[in-house]
């Protein structure tokens, strides 16, 4: 890292915890969003940006590592900050072995598997077997966590400084993950599967590795985003959250880390001011935004500044 | 010694009037001089959002009494927010609405889970979460929950209707329950047996449930019918519903059959079961049908047709969400008339817990809004209504359980 970077990530983080010291209590609450998304963004893009393997279920996963954390907590008395570790390896797990059997999936067709894993998971929140410990339709309410040792912090700012803590450790991990051996093997299993084996690259085990790795990612944001929420029910989970995703990594930028962050401001604030500009069809608005965004800038918001900041260099060089 | 009674009436009087004047004029965050803030949260997009006509229905109707000069010459500022029917979001529009646009409460958020997800944030908020748009039996809990009222009929209120007609029509009856098996079913077939007491053991002959992922329910209504039943209690959502009409009809089962009112539309229900084959179905209402020819000349419709017209004319005029619209904007004007000048929180649910038989222009004729600080459930009266082939026919009195 250049101490450029170093210097740049030193401000942005100083601005991330004086945040919530200026804005209001429900700003902080979105910006809590914000993060927990980022986390989930950043798991799907893992797998969709840097190893080429397209999820239209990652909501799946975010509703799994909710409901753990809801479950532990609500059924079992298990602290908040306890509960992500084991939403964590559950969705690893799970997306370790849904992995296995997509390897013999390509491109569209493990979309579609995905999409099937993204529809089905609601439904089976509410499977009666289950409702013991999911609350069926009903859901599970939770506790908010109030700030420990007696810090001077409103819930709300507590959380967002949880949540900020918990996404700080998964983008350091991932980026020291992705820019290594183990991403770059990623990256050539998505650019050329053939020529990646043929270098010695067991495309099997790195691919279903990255789906589970994927899958903890969004797990632990389902998590972060049960506790914030307070509540989880299946129809908090539709299908329309993967595709959210989805849409948040491409916005964003697909394999870039920043890139996360860009994708999770741009789903959780555009769909409010899309409702602001109008009641009738605030879809339609909302779609008119991700043409604006993707027309403007292909690559993403990331890719867009990337290019803007190589030209001011160029600028400064001549 | 006699006491003159007229100096210490004039007393209490004075006393009664200063402390009156003193009550003048109390506002909490969202109520002033010239405004009153009201928030709202409704699914204008994602599965749901055929209901979000709902909310354009209130907006419109409060834009109408503005135009008039508003309530007690303040204008109402009705704000409402797009949750997509998704419970995170409507927790982040409830915050949004209660801590930056500082309504004064909320009203008619639309949805169960969507309320279950706020309902402990309001409560520990005490901001009023006024007439849900819901019609779960949890919203009239006043002793646990005093923030948050209910609005339409709740289904376990319904279902004691219906036990009522059969105790009352048919003692004898072998009963038979086909229901979802969420808590919404739960929710009909609690009040059911409530309102058979004793009897439920002995009357009920069977209870056969199904998922809401199930293709059919044919096998279903088999078993019910092997059973013997001759009368059936069918709480199922529009899908099933018709499909228990049409195989119970095929199969040759003629019981006394009562639909819940949530899938006792003509047009989703009925007609893709059979019109032919739903003749005699009872079901309860407590609204105006809009496409009933009998309401054609109904003051109160007419009312709500001009309301339509001039405030909201792309609305549907034969949408019966937007006839449940105005009756619940109507509802909650008569509340914040009652409150008057002292636009508290406290007073807001004072009020909406103070309705004495009030009536909407668009509520059955005989039907009345009563609530009590013990009574959060609004409307408890419903009318049963038969079907004989075209539209349902209304019959005997206005039944309500209390």
């Amino acid at each position: 890292m250049s101490k450029r970077q170093i210097l740049m990530i030193a401000i942005l983080l100083a601005a991330a915890c004086a945040l919530p010291f200026v804005v209001s209590n429900y700003r902080t609450f979105q910006f809590t969003l914000v993060l927990v998304y980022a986390i989930a963004l950043l798991g799907l893009n893992m797998l969709t940006g840097y190893n080429g393997q397209i999820s239209l279920g990652h909501g799946a996963f975010y509703a799994m590592g909710a409901y753990c954390t809801a479950i532990l907590m609500d059924k079992f008395g298990v602290p908040y900050w306890a509960t992500l570790p084991a939403a964590g390896a559950v969705c690893l797990l799970v997306g370790f072995l849904f992995g296995l059997p997509a390897l013999r999936l390509e491109a569209l067709y493990l979309a579609l598997a995905t999409f099937a894993l993204g529809v089905s998971l609601p439904q089976l929140l509410k499977y009666k077997h289950f409702e013991e410990w999911t609350g069926g339709v009903q859901g599970i309410v939770i506790q908010k966590p109030e700030a420990p040792f007696g810090l001077p912090l409103k819930p709300d700012q507590w959380l967002y400084f949880f949540t900020l803590a918990v996404a700080v450790v998964m983008f350091f991990i991932a980026w020291n993950l992705l820019r290594g051996r183990v991403g770059r093997a990623m990256v050539a299993i998505r650019d050329n599967h053939i020529a990646a084996e043929a270098m010695g690259i067991n495309s099997a085990i790195y691919k279903s590795l990255t789906f589970g790795v994927s899958a903890m990612y969004t797990g632990v944001a389902g998590g972060l985003s049960a506790i914030a929420v307070q509540f989880v029910a299946p129809d908090s989970f539709d299908i329309f959250l993967s595709i959210k995703f989805l849409i948040g990594i491409v916005i964003g930028g697909l394999a870039s880390i920043t890139g996360a962050v860009f994708g999770a401001l741009f789903i959780q604030f555009i769909p409010n001011i899309a409702d602001e500009i109008s009641k009738a069809a605030p879809w339609a608005i909302f779609g008119v935004f991700l043409i604006v965004f993707i027309y403007v800038m292909p690559l993403g918001i990331y890719g867009a500044i990337r290019i803007a900041m190589a030209r001011l260099a160029r600028n400064a060089a001549k | 010694m006699k006491f003159n009674l007229v100096p210490i009436a004039a007393f209490v009087a004075a006393a009664l009037a200063t402390s009156a004047a003193y009550a003048q004029k109390k506002y909490d965050p969202g109520a002033s001089d010239s405004e009153i803030r009201i928030g709202n949260t409704n699914p204008y997009s994602g599965p749901a959002s055929a209901y979000g006509t709902i909310g354009r229905t209130i907006a419109a109707y409060f834009k109408m009494v503005n135009e008039q000069g508003g309530v007690n010459g303040r204008k109402v500022n009705f704000i409402s927010y797009d949750d997509g029917y998704s419970p995170p979001k409507t927790v982040e529009m409830a915050r949004k609405l209660v801590e930056q646009d500082q309504v004064l409460f909320l009203f008619q958020t639309l949805g169960t889970p969507c309320n279950t997800a706020i309902h402990k944030y309001m409560n520990m908020q005490k901001v009023p979460q006024s007439f849900v748009a819901t019609g779960a039996t949890k919203w009239n809990d006043p002793r646990n929950f005093p923030w948050t009222m209910g609005y339409q009929p709740n289904y376990q209120t319904e279902s004691r209707i219906y036990a009522q007609y059969i105790l009352k029509e048919k003692p004898n009856a072998k009963i038979a329950i086909l229901y979802q098996n969420d808590d919404y079913g739960k929710d009909y077939l609690k009040g059911f047996h409530d309102g058979l007491g004793d009897k439920a053991k002995t009357m009920i002959v069977k209870e056969v449930s199904y998922e809401v992922t199930d293709p059919t329910v044919d096998s279903q209504i088999v078993q019910l019918q092997t059973s013997g039943a001759d009368v059936f209690f069918n709480i199922t959502t529009p899908k099933f519903a018709a499909q228990a009409i049409r195989k119970a009809y095929d199969i040759g089962w003629k019981p006394l059959h009562f639909l819940n009112n949530v899938s006792s539309s003509v047009g989703s229900v009925l007609t893709p079961a059979g019109l032919d084959k739903s003749v005699g179905i009872i079901t309860t209402q407590y609204g105006k049908d809009p496409t009933d020819p009998e309401w054609k000349s109904d003051p109160g419709m007419l009312k709500w047709t001009a309301f339509m017209k001039k405030y909201y004319p792309e609305g549907s005029l034969i949408q019966a969400e937007n006839v449940y619209g105005y009756g619940a904007a109507q509802t909650l004007h008569q509340v914040l008339k009652q409150a008057g000048d002292n636009l508290t929180r406290e007073n807001v649910m004072k009020q909406a817990a103070s309705l004495k038989d009030f009536t909407t222009d668009v509520a059955l004729p005989g039907i009345r809004i009563n609530t009590s600080p013990t009574d959060f459930a609004p409307i408890q009266q419903m009318k049963m209504a038969k079907f004989d082939g075209k539209t349902w026919i209304l019959f005997g009195e206005i039944m309500g359980s209390n």
